[in-house]
C-alpha cells in the first residue's frame, strides 16, 4: 500500500465538448476547448512546474513558475491561464523558462524558512518540489526584510496557520471563495506587506471561517497544516472510504499511518463532492478512537444492577435465549428491532433479514421513521419511487432553486457549497423557511429573490397557494401535464387547486407569508426555466409532513420539472445512509425495495431465498413498539446504532416504555442514552473499523472501507450474524460483499450493483437493473416508476395541525441543527467541533424576549404539554415573533422532553417542527433535567462497577 | 395499544383522505392505508372499538373500518 497521491492537474477540468489537438514538447494532446495548456500537459504526463494553481480552483497567473514558450508567439505566458488552441506548438523545458523559474524560486526561498527537514509539510510540500523540480542550487539574495519572525495562529482545533511559511499564492483564499463560498480570507496589503488574513486581520476562530479544510487542502506549503499531521508525521498509505455522517456522503481518503487514521482527505474523484469537505467529515472523527469508546460486550439482569463484562459468546447467548424466553412468554410478536441510518447497507439488510426471518415477525423500524418516512410514502405515491429524482451535480444547471424547510449550508454542507456556486453564477433563490437561514443574506454573493416566512406548520396551506397560482394563472406545463401524468388525477387536483380557499390571499391569514410575495415566487418557480425544489426535516417532520411532499411533487409535476437535469424534487436526507436504510427494506411494511410484505410475488420471492416463513402483515412501527411496550405486548428489543432514548418525539413516553421492556439490546459505540436503559450491551465498531456502503441523499451507493480493526473485535454485521445464528437462523456470510450479491439478487433496482462495480465506478445511483447499467444519476426521464408510467397528483387539503399556539402556550418551538454537531451529538460532542457550539441555545425574537424580561443569556424554561426544559436564551431576529427555535445536540438539553407525540398521518413521523410551548425566566434547570442527570449518573456509576475489575 | 392514540391515527388518515368528495373512493383510501400500515392487532383493536362504540371516530374513518371490517 501507499499514499498514492491524487494527481493535481494545475487547473479544473473544461466541460466543453468541442475538442483542439495541439503539440506539447513534440507530443500531440487533444483537449477540451477552455483546457489550460498545463492540464492538457498534465494529461499526458508532463508536469509544468507550478505553485499558485492547483486544479480544485480556477488560475490566478501569479507565481509565473508555470511559464512556457508557444511557437510563433511572443514572450513567455503562464500556462496555467493560456487555453489550448488547435494546431499549438508549445515547449515547457528549455533554457530560458529554466532561468526564468529557477529566479522566481529563488525569490520565494529567500523569504523562506530553510528547515525542510523538521517542517511537517517535509514530504508533501510543492515549494520543496519545485525548488527540486527547477534544479535551485543557491539562492543569491540576502533580503533585508523577511517575514520568518512571523507569528502562528493556533486558534482553529484541527489546523495551524504558520504565516512564516506563506507563499501568498492565494491559492487558500480561492479556494474559501470558489470551493467553500465562505469568503473568510484574503489578501491584506501590497507587495510585500501583502498578507493572507481571515476576515479583518482576526484569528481564524473569530473570523467566518467554518473550517471546511478547502484552504488547508489548497495549501502549497506547510503554511496551514492540520495539527495531526504536525504531532503525528506524514501518512504512509491511503484508503478511500465514506464519510458517515450527512447525507451528502463525501468520499474520502483516509490517510493513514498503520492502523492510525491521520487525517480524513476529501477525494478528489468523490462523485458527491468532487473534493471537498465540511469540518464534520473533514476533521470530526477523533470519536472514533475516544476513551468513551466501548469495546466489551456486557449483560445485567435489570436497570438497576451493575452491568457485567462477559465474553461476546456469553453476551450473545444470553441475548437470543433472552429473546426466545419473551417469545415464548408473550408471543412471537413481542419482539422486534430498530435499524439506523448510522448502519450500512449490508448491516440493515442482515438485520431486518434476522427480523423476518428469524424472529418471524416484521417488527422492524428505522430512524427514517422520525425524519423522511413522508418522503418515502408522498415520493412513492406521486412519482412511483422513494426516492429523490437528481444528482447533486444537477443543481449547476438550475436556473430558480427553491429550498423548503432546509439548511443546507449547515445541514448539507458541502451541497450547500454547490448550491451557493451555483446561486453566484446568477441562479435565483426561494426560501420557504421560518426562520432566516444563511443562505437568506447570510452568505456572501447570495441573496434570496424571495424569502417566505411562513408559521411554523403551515406549509401544506403555502404549497397548495403555489399550486393555486400555477393553475389559475396558467403557468402550468401543459405538454408535460398530459403526456407524462395521469390525466384524471390531474383534472382533480386541478378543480381542487383552482379552488378560491387555496388562494394566496386566502392563504396569507394562515401562513402569515404576504399574497404578493407568494405569487411573485410562484410564478418566478414556474417561469424561471428549469425549476429545482430541495427540501428537508421542515417538509417532513410535521403532522401533514406526507401531505407537504405530496404537494411538491404537484407542484413539479404541473410545471414540467423533471426528468431532466437542472430541475427536480431534492430530499435532502439528514443522516448519512438514511435513503439507504430504507431501500433495505428496514420499514415494517416492506421487504427491501419498497415492496410490500403483502405483495405476493416479492413475499414468494424472499419465502424461497431465505427459506424461512415469513409474515405477510405489516409489523409494528417505532412508536407502536412503544405503546405496545407499555401493555406488555412488546417486551425485546434490538436496537442498533439508533438513540431513541434521546433523539424520540415525548422522551418521557419512551423512557417508560424503554424501563418496562424485559430485555433491550444495545448495539453502539457507546453508552449512548438508550443503553442506560439496556440489559445487554453489543459493542459496535465505526465506519473506520467495517466493510460495508451508504446510499447517500441521491441514491449513490459509494463504499465505507475497513481501515483500522474493529475496537470491539467485530464489525457490526458479524455481530448480528452471531445473534442470528445464536437464535437458530444460519447466517453464514464471509465478507459484506456476498450480503450485497444477496441485495442485488432480490431486488430489481439494485440487480446491476456489485462491489466490483462499485470500485471500478467509484459509485453507482440506483435503479442499476443490470449488468451494463452504471446507474441512474436523473430519474423519472421517460416515464415515472408508477405501474403505469404515469405521476399521480394527489389532493392536497391542509388540515391544520393540533399543536397550535394558545393562551396558555403562545409561542411556537421549532427545532433545527448546525454545521458543527451532527444530531443527537454521539459524535461530534466527543470531538474538537465543541468549540464551535458547546450547548443548545434556545432562540427567541426580541420583543418575546422583552415581554417576558428575558436577556441575552438567561436561563429560560421551555413548557409544552408534554414536559418542561431549561435552555439559555438567544436573543435574535432570525426567528420572527411568536416563534423560538432550538437545537437538539445534546441529551441535557431534553429538546424532546417538550415534543410532543403529534405525528404525520400517513407515516407518523413526529411533528418536530411545532410544539406550542411557553418561555419564562428561570434560575435552575427542570425537574425533568435534575431527575435525568441523577438516572445518568447513576447508570454511570454502575457502567463504573461493572468495568472497573477489567 | 391506547385506543385513543388508534382513534386518532384513524382520524388523522380520514383527514387526508376527506378531500376526495366521493366518499367511497375516500373511505377505500382510508381503509387500504391501514391495511398496508398497522399491525393486525392494531387493526383488531380498532375493529372492535368502531363495533363497540366508534363514537370517537370521524365519519369517513368509520366507514373505511368497517370496509376493513368486511375485507
Ligand atoms: S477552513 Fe474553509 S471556511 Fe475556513 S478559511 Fe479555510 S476554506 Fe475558508
Ligand atoms: S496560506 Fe498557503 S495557500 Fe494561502 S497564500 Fe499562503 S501558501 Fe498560499
Ligand atoms: S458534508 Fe456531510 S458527508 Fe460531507 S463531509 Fe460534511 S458531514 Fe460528511
Ligand atoms: S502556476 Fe501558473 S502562474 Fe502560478
Amino acid at each position: 500500500m501507499s499514499i498514492n497521491k491524487q494527481q493535481d492537474f494545475g487547473t479544473p477540468a473544461s466541460a466543453a465538448t468541442q475538442l483542439v489537438t495541439l503539440e506539447i514538447d513534440g507530443f500531440k494532446v487533444t483537449a477540451p476547448v477552455g483546457t489550460s495548456i498545463m492540464r492538457a500537459a498534465a494529461s499526458i504526463g508532463i508536469d509544468i512546474p507550478k505553485l499558485c494553481a492547483t486544479d480544485s480552483i480556477e488560475p490566478f497567473g501569479s507565481c509565473r513558475l508555470c511559464v512556457v514558450q508557444i511557437e510563433g508567439g511572443r514572450g513567455m505566458p503562464a500556462s496555467c491561464t493560456t487555453p489550448v488552441a488547435e494546431g499549438l506548438k508549445v515547449v515547457t523545458q528549455n533554457k530560458s523558462l529554466a532561468d526564468v523559474r529557477r529566479g522566481v524560486m529563488e525569490l520565494y526561498i529567500s523569504d523562506h524558512p530553510l528547515d525542510c527537514l523538521t517542517c511537517s509539510a517535509n514530504g508533501d510540500c510543492e515549494l520543496q518540489d519545485m525548488a527540486g523540480a527547477v534544479g535551485l542550487r543557491e539562492v543569491r539574495y540576502n533580503p533585508i526584510e523577511t517575514h520568518l519572525d512571523a507569528v502562528k495562529d493556533e486558534s482553529n482545533p484541527y489546523f495551524s496557520f504558520d504565516p512564516s511559511k506563506c507563499i501568498v499564492c492565494s491559492r487558500c483564499v480561492r479556494a474559501c471563495e470558489e470551493t467553500q463560498g465562505t469568503f473568510a480570507l484574503t489578501i491584506d496589503g501590497r507587495g510585500f506587506d501583502s498578507k493572507v488574513s481571515p476576515s479583518q486581520n482576526e484569528a481564524f476562530m473569530d473570523s467566518e471561517c467554518v473550517s471546511c479544510g478547502a484552504c488547508v487542502q489548497a495549501c502549497p506549503t506547510a503554511t496551514l497544516m492540520e495539527k495531526s499531521v504536525i504531532d503525528h508525521g506524514q501518512p504512509e498509505h491511503a484508503i478511500i472510504t465514506t464519510c458517515a455522517y450527512c447525507g451528502v456522503g463525501c468520499s474520502f481518503r483516509a490517510e493513514m499511518k498503520g492502523e492510525q487514521v491521520i487525517r480524513m482527505v476529501p477525494n478528489k474523484d468523490g462523485q458527491a463532492n468532487h473534493g471537498h469537505s465540511c469540518v464534520k467529515g473533514r476533521f470530526a472523527f477523533g470519536y472514533a478512537t475516544h476513551k468513551d469508546r466501548m469495546t466489551k460486550p456486557m449483560i445485567r439482569a435489570s436497570i438497576k444492577d451493575a452491568w457485567q463484562e462477559v465474553s461476546w459468546e456469553v453476551a450473545i447467548n444470553h441475548a437470543a435465549s433472552e429473546l426466545k424466553r419473551i417469545q415464548a412468554k408473550y408471543g412471537k410478536d413481542a419482539i422486534g428491532g430498530i435499524t439506523s441510518s448510522r448502519c450500512t447497507n449490508e448491516e440493515v439488510y442482515i438485520m431486518q433479514k434476522l427480523i423476518r426471518a428469524g424472529f418471524g415477525n416484521n417488527n422492524v423500524d428505522t430512524c427514517a421513521r422520525v425524519c423522511h418516512s413522508p418522503t418515502g410514502y408522498g415520493l412513492k405515491q406521486t412519482f412511483g419511487e422513494s426516492s429523490g429524482t437528481q444528482d447533486f451535480d444537477s443543481v449547476m444547471k438550475a436556473d430558480v432553486i427553491m429550498v423548503i424547510g432546509a439548511n443546507p449550508t449547515d445541514g448539507h454542507p458541502v451541497f450547500g457549497s454547490q448550491m451557493k456556486k451555483r446561486l453566484r453564477q446568477g441562479a435565483k433563490l426561494i426560501v420557504i423557511d421560518p426562520r432566516e437561514i444563511d443562505l437568506v443574506r447570510n452568505s456572501p454573493h447570495v441573496q434570496a429573490n424571495h424569502h417566505l416566512k411562513l408559521r411554523p406548520g403551515t406549509n401544506v396551506a403555502l404549497i397548495n397557494a403555489i399550486g393555486h397560482v400555477i393553475i389559475t394563472e396558467k403557468l402550468m406545463d401543459e405538454a408535460f401535464v398530459k403526456e407524462r401524468c395521469d390525466i384524471a388525477s390531474f383534472a382533480k387536483w386541478e378543480t381542487f387547486i383552482a379552488q378560491e380557499h387555496n388562494s394566496p390571499e386566502a392563504t396569507e391569514s394562515v401562513t402569515g407569508v404576504p399574497a404578493t410575495e407568494l405569487r411573485a415566487a410562484a410564478r418566478l418557480y414556474a417561469t424561471g426555466n428549469n425549476g429545482a425544489i430541495y427540501y428537508g426535516l421542515g417538509v417532513t417532520e410535521h403532522s401533514q409532513g406526507s401531505t407537504m411532499v405530496i404537494g411538491i411533487a404537484n407542484i413539479a409535476m404541473a410545471t414540467g420539472n423533471l426528468g431532466r437535469d437542472g430541475v427536480g424534487v431534492n430530499p435532502l436526507r439528514g443522516q448519512n445512509n438514511v435513503q439507504g436504510s430504507c431501500d433495505m427494506g428496514s420499514f415494517p411494511h416492506e421487504f427491501p425495495g419498497y415492496r410490500h410484505v403483502s405483495d405476493p410475488a416479492t413475499h414468494k420471492l424472499f419465502e424461497a431465498a431465505w427459506q424461512a416463513e415469513l409474515s405477510d402483515e405489516p409489523g409494528l412501527r417505532i412508536p407502536n413498539m412503544f405503546d405496545a411496550a407499555m401493555d406488555k405486548n412488546f417486551m425485546g428489543l434490538y436496537c442498533e446504532g439508533e438513540d431513541i432514548a434521546q433523539s424520540d418525539p415525548d422522551i418521557q413516553h419512551v423512557h417508560a416504555a424503554l424501563r418496562s421492556m424485559e430485555c433491550v439490546i444495545v448495539q453502539d459505540i457507546f453508552l449512548n442514552e438508550t443503553a442506560k436503559f439496556a440489559h445487554v450491551f453489543l459493542p459496535g465498531s465505526s465506519f473506520l473499523e467495517k466493510s460495508g456502503t451508504f446510499t447517500n441523499a441521491e441514491r449513490r451507493i459509494s463504499p465505507v472501507r475497513k481501515v483500522m480493526t474493529p475496537l470491539a473485535g467485530y464489525q457490526d454485521w458479524e455481530v448480528t450474524q452471531l445473534l442470528s445464528n445464536a437464535m437458530g437462523y444460519p447466517m453464514n456470510y464471509s465478507h459484506p460483499s456476498e450480503i450485497m450479491d444477496e441485495i442485488a439478487s432480490l431486488t430489481p433496482t439494485f440487480a446491476g450493483v456489485s462491489y466490483d462495480k462499485i470500485d471500478e465506478l467509484g459509485s453507482i445511483q440506483w435503479p442499476c437493473y443490470d449488468e451494463d447499467s452504471v446507474g441512474t444519476p436523473i430519474m423519472h426521464e421517460d416515464s415515472f416508476m408508477r405501474d403505469n408510467g404515469k405521476g399521480l397528483f394527489m389532493l392536497t387539503e391542509y388540515v391544520p395541525t393540533i399543536e397550535r399556539s394558545s393562551r396558555k402556550f403562545p409561542l411556537l418551538l421549532t427545532t433545527g441543527r448546525i454545521l458543527s454537531q451532527y444530531n443527537v451529538g454521539a459524535q461530534t460532542r466527543r470531538t474538537e467541533n465543541n468549540a464551535w457550539h458547546a450547548e443548545d441555545r434556545l432562540e427567541i425574537h426580541p420583543h418575546d424576549a422583552e415581554d417576558r424580561g428575558v436577556k441575552m443569556d438567561d436561563w429560560v424554561g421551555i413548557k409544552s404539554r408534554a414536559g418542561e426544559t431549561v435552555l439559555r436564551a438567544t436573543i435574535t431576529e432570525r426567528v420572527q415573533p411568536g416563534v423560538v427555535y432550538t437545537t437538539f445536540h445534546f441529551p441535557e438539553s431534553g429538546a424532546n422532553v417538550i415534543t410532543t407525540d403529534n405525528s404525520d398521518w400517513a407515516t407518523n413521523c413526529p411533528e418536530y417542527k411545532v410544539t406550542a410551548v411557553q418561555i419564562s425566566k428561570v434560575n435552575q434547570p427542570s425537574e425533568w433535567q435534575e431527575k435525568y442527570r441523577a438516572f445518568s449518573e447513576t447508570q454511570l456509576d454502575l457502567l463504573e462497577q461493572g468495568t472497573s475489575n477489567s | 395499544m391506547k385506543i385513543e392514540t388508534l382513534v386518532k391515527m384513524a382520524n388523522d388518515i380520514g383527514n387526508f383522505f376527506n378531500a376526495e368528495s366521493n366518499k367511497d373512493i375516500a373511505a377505500e383510501g382510508v381503509s387500504k392505508h391501514i391495511l398496508r400500515s398497522w399491525h393486525p392487532k392494531m387493526r383488531r383493536e380498532i375493529i372492535a372499538y368502531c363495533k363497540e362504540d366508534g363514537s370517537a371516530l370521524s365519519e369517513l374513518a368509520r366507514t373505511a373500518i368497517n370496509k376493513l371490517d368486511q375485507a
